[in-house]
């Protein structure tokens, strides 16, 4: 985080892996960590040590209660009569599957010829978190693997592979072979506290099968990415690049590990470059090119934004294959007014708000979040600033637990594969409202980027790079703490 | 169509549903005496869950009975094509989704219908996934004969929930929009519904794998009937394990809740979510049943059915009556005011809807004519009569957030 006391401290500029090195050589003498944060208010006791009267409010005012299975699927409360009428048309195209091109519900065709998804719903269940297959379950279904070869494209985003271009599909329409399946091998990898007690983590290996039109690229890459929770999207979008960009610290100015920095990608609608805040890697710049670049990557649905279907040379089939097209739709098969009512709809939903927020294990887990540093990345108390798509998004102060900056999170989590600025190491801060109702919403705890973590421990456990300091702190609690840190997570 | 709740609930023994079914009945008198209010309020509430068990039961009872003349008329439309027996049978799919439509008010909590749902009435449909459609001559499970050499029921479930091709996601491949397009075929009119030929299933006839088209049909009808006699069994009896006693035997707060989430989501949610997008999109097939254009009768039998839940009353095929005391009445009982407001708005969103003309894919051409104001008026009505629902859970004592 950049640093602002004590600038005396200032560094020379290092490569990077060198500056990670020499941070990383001098944790075990600075121990000041909370200190960094003294112009953030989250290092207030009374914001901190004590359960504040405000924070079950995780979306400020925009916050709903619902601990059911429904918890991520609720509109923002108060919404005007207007924006009932967007988020009831975007619900509607999100929800529902899209069908094969031509049908009779010209609106909803034009799915495929790739996909690997028939509605947006299917991944993000109940606007849920998605994961990896279970044991015995064919293929990836909330989950999907991002291809690329080195090299960038003509806006500094990851260059497609010649033949599968950037996403995998493991669907295709009749007539055009799905590319092919993904499958994922896990192996255990035994570890210990320094108290004694034992865990284990899952170490996954992908590799492409049935693969339907030859080999990839030798040098392709892989990135596989479960679909995250859509709540807060439209808050997280509000928060002014200014505040982004003052808590990111590229060089470690303050010395504390953390070294968070922006991504810039392409805006597709002003035909620019962006602050990124949005995927995994913090490659969409805003909520609307997010959905659009999903209804095109994973559902083979042109628009506006992104008008070409996802067809390479060599898918000869896949050039052949009716479009969803009309002339009322303008060129495109989701019509401009339904992709910004789906963005409405995806910007709008509400943060569902905490529970068990004063228990005492909850607050002393909350202690132990900020007292670790946890909190340098995930950001516990952030202000938004206007919004343009919904003025209830405005000026709220939300609890996001997301810098949305990103973070070198070492190798043992790395997909090597770079994403605009974004390193083969880096990912994006996720926020962390709402992590605690997976289990409640998507029946599952599985949790980061791959869904490799089969609970938040072993998520904090496979933290490594900027957050390895942290990580090791938790470790170090003895075990009543480190259940406390979890109990605060699941109260989120 | 895409949520599928799957609770497991614990076994109910059938002595205490009994004791509360009896209580039930009689422990409601005198909605209007203050003095004896607490007590009223709770026999008024349990009395209105009886009452909306018995509704329910009645409406799935008549739309598994019209499922069953249908596969009837069906099976004699398909042994012989001819110009009657179509017109017959696809009357017989617009009277068996009289009372399906009712039913809707049913959904959207943990109730026996989620676990089917998208096997019976799921939309939009691939209607080149399952057949030939105009550009598509030889699309469809139905002529792609290498693939699917043998059609059979669980063929066609397997698909619906699996995609076949398209791994692991959902085309739909049957319930009552696919049974829909086999009879009617693709709307290709501006003005009327489709007019697929009956010599499409007449050996030698129009288009091609006519038998197999038939046999198609045939399962389709199959699995409609059988997935809603699983439905309409759950309701059907108050014996141990079925849904009916599990609602009987809850709090009644926490089966007035599920009561009312579903019928203020079908307002609220679905009927928008249906509605609304036909007004944005400006489509004319953007509505559910859009080969036979009956989806007016969809959207009127949808609010019908949320009536049905709020005055605990039904009227069968039959024209007999199931009625008894009611949620208004329970409203009413906890706070006279909102159940006049409630009966207001549930009266004025039955007019706005019944005030839609016919064809739906003509009434919204035309932002701002007089039909899209017509269908705007429809939206705004609903959402009102669901929020209202939110006020009167208040005052009954419970929250209610409507799944979207």
């Amino acid at each position: 985080m950049r640093f602002r006391l004590f600038a005396h401290h200032t560094r020379p500029v290092l490569p990077r892996p060198l500056l990670l090195a020499a941070s990383a050589a001098a944790f075990g003498l600075s121990l000041s960590v909370a200190s960094c944060h003294a112009d953030r208010d989250v290092t207030q006791p009374a914001d901190y040590l004590a359960a504040d009267p405000d924070e079950a409010l995780s979306g400020g005012t925009t916050t709903l209660f619902d601990d059911t299975r429904n918890a991520f699927n609720h509109g923002l409360p108060g919404m005007s009569d207007a924006g009932r009428d967007q988020f009831a048309t975007g619900n509607a195209f999100f929800r529902d599957a899209w069908v094969i091109a031509p049908a009779s519900t010209t609106a909803r065709d034009g799915l495929g010829p790739f996909f690997n998804a028939t509605s947006c719903a299917s991944c993000h269940q109940l606007d849920g978190r998605g994961r990896p297959p279970l044991p015995g379950e064919p293929g990836l279904t909330s989950m999907l693997v991002r291809l690329s070869v080195p090299g960038q494209n003509a806006h500094g985003g990851p260059a497609p592979d010649p033949t599968y271009g950037d996403q995998l599909a493991n669907g295709g329409i009749p007539g055009v072979a799905a590319e092919g399946d993904v499958t994922i091998t896990y192996t255990e990898e035994a570890g210990t506290y320094p108290d004694g007690t034992r865990y284990s983590l899952r170490r996954p290996a992908y590799a492409l099968t049935n693969l339907a039109y030859g080999a990839a690229a030798g040098t392709a890459m892989l990135s596989p990415r479960v679909a995250p929770q859509m709540a807060g999207m439209g808050l997280l979008e509000a928060i002014p690049e200014a505040t982004l960009v003052a808590g990111a610290d590229p060089y470690d100015l303050n010395g504390d590990g953390i070294s968070g920095r922006p991504n810039y990608v392409w805006d597709e609608g002003s035909a620019g470059r962006a602050i990124g805040r949005f995927g995994w890697k913090a490659n969409q710049p805003t909520v609307r090119q997010q959905v659009a670049g999903a209804f095109s990557g994973d559902m083979g649905i042109t628009s506006s934004l992104f008008p070409t279907e996802n067809c390479t040379s060599p898918q000869l089939d896949c050039q052949r294959a009716p479009t969803g097209n009309t002339s009322a739709q303008e060129p495109y098969e989701l019509q401009p007014i339904i992709l910004q009512k789906v963005a409405y709809y995806s910007a709008t939903l509400a943060v569902p708000g905490r529970r068990r927020w004063q228990d005492a294990a909850v607050v002393r887990g909350k202690q132990l979040f900020v007292r670790l540093n946890c909190s340098g990345c995930h950001w516990p108390k952030v202000q938004t600033g206007a919004s343009a798509l919904e003025p209830a998004l405005s000026y709220q102060t939300i609890r996001p637990y997301t810098d949305l900056l990103l973070h070198d999170m070492g190798p043992a989590l790395a997909d090597n594969r770079p994403d605009f600025e974004a390193t083969g190491q880096e990912w994006r801060t996720p926020p962390l409202w709402g992590i605690g109702l997976f289990q409640v919403v998507n029946r599952h705890t599985l949790y980061l980027h791959d869904g490799r973590a089969r609970n938040l421990e072993e998520a904090v456990l496979w933290h490594g790079g900027e957050a390895q300091r942290a990580r090791d702190a938790f470790t170090q609690l003895p075990a009543a703490d480190r259940a406390a840190v979890i109990r605060f997570l699941n109260s989120l | 169509m895409l949520h599928t709740f799957r609770f497991s609930w614990p076994r109910v023994a059938a002595t205490a549903l009994l004791s509360v079914s009896a209580l039930a009945f009689t422990a409601c008198k005198d909605d209007d005496d203050d003095t004896t209010k607490p007590t009223d309020l709770t026999g008024a509430k349990q009395t209105a869950v009886a009452t909306y068990a018995s509704v329910a039961s009645a409406t799935y009872e008549d739309a598994l009975s019209a499922a069953r003349t249908l596969q009837t008329r069906i099976q004699a439309f398909v042994a012989t094509p001819s110009p009657a027996t179509l017109a017959d049978a696809r009357q017989a799919w617009k009277d068996a989704r009289r009372p399906y439509g009712q039913t809707e008010a049913f959904r959207f909590y943990d109730g026996p219908i989620e676990e089917v749902e998208g096997l019976l009435n799921a939309w939009p449909l691939d209607e080149n996934f399952i057949d030939y459609t105009s550009t598509q001559p030889t699309a469809g499970i139905i002529n792609d004969v290498t693939t699917y050499p043998t059609l059979s029921k669980s063929l066609l479930v397997d698909l619906n929930e699996n995609g076949g091709a398209v791994g692991g996601e959902k085309n739909i491949s049957v319930g009552y929009h696919a049974i829909e397009f086999l009879l009617w075929g693709q709307d290709l009119s501006a003005t009327g519904p489709g007019n697929r030929p009956y010599t499409d299933y007449l050996a030698g006839g129009t288009a091609s794998n006519q038998a197999r088209r038939g046999q198609y049909l045939l399962l389709c009808a199959e699995l409609l009937v059988e997935h809603l006699e699983q439905v309409a069994t759950e309701w059907r009896s108050t014996g141990a394990g079925t849904y009916r006693a599990r609602l009987l035997a809850m709090p009644a707060d926490s089966a007035l809740q599920r009561i009312l989430t579903g019928a203020g989501a079908l307002g609220a949610g679905e009927m928008n979510e249906r509605l609304q997008p036909a007004l944005d999109t400006q489509d004319q097939e953007e509505e559910h049943s859009c080969f036979s254009d009956n989806t007016d009768q969809d959207v009127k039998l949808n609010q019908l059915g949320i009536r049905n839940v709020i005055l605990g009353t039904y009227t069968r095929t039959d024209n007999s009556t199931v009625t008894g005391p009611s949620v208004l009445d329970a409203v009413r009982a906890a706070d006279a005011s909102a159940a006049n407001t409630l009966a207001t708005r549930l009266d004025a969103a039955t007019a706005a809807t019944q005030a839609i003309q016919a064809p739906f894919d003509q009434e919204i051409l035309g932002v701002g004519s007089a039909g899209y104001n017509r269908v705007r008026a429809a939206v705004l009505a609903c959402r009102a009569q669901s929020d209202q629902l939110v006020s009167a859970a208040a005052k009954l004592g419970f929250p209610l957030v409507f799944p979207n």
